[in-house]
């Protein structure tokens, strides 16, 4: 056979079981995610089908779609509502990362991890997963209730939180001096407080001069620029998931609107890649050894998220029924787990960190609904 | 005036509540794709959206008009009309605005764009030909006619720039 056969017949191979695996979790109302990291252990290294040749075409799709996850999630975000809801969630925000970090950071330190990888396991541990809690409020009917913006400006801050964490991580794992480490937080706080700033005061015109275009030209004109700022970003050290994120926030408005649609088929595609890949990378004999302390870590950030927003609840003067569907849709980490692992592993983190990290977020992206759909009460939802 | 509390959804939209004079929670979900979704909470759970009903652009406007309580219809967004080369704009004055205080002639709207202030719209009652001594407040919607340059420099002065 040749290559091309090879490469298309492998390409088609992983697309088509990604296609089996999402309609599987559609059909039991749960997240694609760890079905996506199941079918990557699957194939990889190891696996039942090891795949080799559409092994390199995969990364880059993998790469491709953490950028455009981030972009996705910028551009869900205007300067607006990130400065007004960071006012509001600032201590729940910092007891949220507080208590979510440390037990990623502990649990590593204690399996015997170097620092940095259990610096990483602490990002795993800490965020939630945006699409998928995202998704729930909209398919449970909870939009409309007294909890949702309280758990959202949770969201919006371990979403910033992130963009700070990223370049720190980054900087650490590059083994650089405390300087430089410093001076690529100080680039990356630079690049959200311009992003704010061309979000808030020149928003709209910015968006609507730059994105007048057909949608071809939209398009393009967003994935270029999108794809030149992570660049940019990933030469001094910023991350490009952070680059790609900034440049979301910077553009608002109806051209933000028009644009999610736009790109929503490329994130499902290429963020569907990178979970793939990430299973792929992982390599499964590694897993047995850590289901112990995966079950251990599921559990303890499961508990430390139920006090966070129990905590938030009460302050908020929310119920104890809205206290616990606010605790429930925050369980759920996803996507950004898997960012963070993945960078983990780019640094040197190790085989045991992506499998810590595959092993925790197949627990508790699954999770996450699950629990959610019991502290449902039943809304009805027409139309 | 308004009983309506406003909060943001940060990445899905706005939510609006406010409790009805049974005390039912009740309000209004605006996505920033434009959907609305119109909730109502059961007694024993308020925090709740116990029934949730998803809008589009056309049943919004039909329950509105069922309603039949609407005092100004364009109160959100600034709406605009175009008759044979002339311009009717619906402008609102916001609290920073430099109108918000000054009367209509402290403006000169007429002799800076040329442009004619035809009523101004105000909770609790509108005023049809203002005159210069009409008094500007933050809320206000004027309703402005004029060609488009000038309906944009009305624009500019009332917000400012």
């Amino acid at each position: 056979m040749t290559h091309t056969a090879i490469l298309f017949l492998e390409l088609g191979g992983i697309i088509a079981l990604l296609a089996i695996m999402a309609r599987l979790a559609s059909r039991l109302s749960l997240s694609p995610i760890p079905f996506y990291l199941l079918g990557g252990l699957m194939f990889g290294e190891g696996g039942l089908i090891p795949v080799v040749t559409s092994e390199s075409f995969v990364e880059v799709g993998a790469q491709v779609g953490v950028v455009v996850l981030l972009l996705m999630l910028g551009l869900e975000y205007s300067g607006r509502e990130l400065m007004t809801s960071l006012k509001f969630s600032a201590p729940v925000g910092i007891m949220d990362f507080v208590l979510n970090y440390v037990p990623g950071l502990i649990a590593g330190l204690l399996l015997g991890m170097e620092l940095i990888p259990s610096l990483f396991l602490g990002g795993v541990t800490y965020i939630s997963s945006t699409g998928v809690v995202a998704k729930l409020l909209g398919d449970l009917g909870w939009t409309g209730n007294r909890e949702t913006p309280m758990v959202l400006s949770v969201l919006v801050f371990e979403d910033l939180a992130v963009a700070f964490l990223l370049p720190v991580l980054g900087a650490v794992a590059l083994g650089s001096s405390l300087s430089s480490a410093i001076g690529s937080v100080v680039i990356a706080l630079l690049g959200v407080g311009i992003a704010l700033v061309v979000s808030i005061k020149y928003g709209h015109e910015f968006s609507a001069r730059a994105f007048s275009g057909s949608n071809e030209v939209n398009l393009l004109t967003l994935l270029g620029i999108t794809l030149i700022v992570a660049g940019a970003a990933e030469v001094i050290h910023v991350s490009a998931a952070v680059g790609a994120f900034l440049v979301g926030i910077a553009v608002s408005g109806d051209a933000a609107n028009r644009a999610e649609v736009q790109l929503a088929p490329l994130r499902d595609l290429f963020a569907a890649v990178f979970f793939v890949f990430f299973g792929l990378s992982t390599d499964p004999s590694v897993l047995p050894a850590v289901v112990g302390p995966v079950i251990a870590l599921a559990v303890v950030t499961t508990a430390t998220k139920f006090a966070v927003a129990w905590w938030a609840g009460h302050r908020g003067g929310i119920g104890r029924r809205g206290r616990l569907r606010a605790a429930a849709s925050l369980v759920a980490r996803g996507e950004f787990s898997v960012i963070i692992a993945a960078l983990g592993v780019a640094a040197g983190g190790g085989s045991r960190l992506e499998a810590i990290a595959a092993g925790y977020v197949l627990i508790m992206a699954t999770l996450g609904p699950v629990v959610a759909r019991f502290a449902d009460r039943g809304a009805v939802t027409v139309g | 005036m308004s009983r309506i509390k406003e909060t943001s959804l940060p990445g899905v939209g706005v939510q609006y509540e406010f409790t009805t004079s049974k005390g039912r929670r009740m309000g209004v979900v605006h996505h920033h794709s434009g959907r609305r979704e119109m909730f109502l909470c059961s007694p024993d759970d308020p925090d709740s959206a116990a029934l949730t009903v998803g809008l589009d652009d056309e049943d919004a406007f039909a329950l509105g008009e069922a309603l039949d309580v609407l005092q100004i219809v364009e109160s959100v967004s600034p709406a605009k009309y175009e008759v044979e080369g002339l311009v009717f704009e619906w402008i609102p004055i916001t609290e920073e605005s430099p109108a918000s205080g000054k009367t209509i002639g402290d403006m000169r709207l007429r002799t800076l764009t040329g442009s004619s202030v035809v009523a101004v719209l105000r909770q609790g009652g509108s005023t049809p030909a203002p005159g210069p001594e009409f008094g500007l407040i933050a809320g206000d919607t004027l309703v402005v006619a004029g060609t488009p340059d000038g309906i944009d420099a009305v624009i500019d002065l009332v917000d400012g720039r």
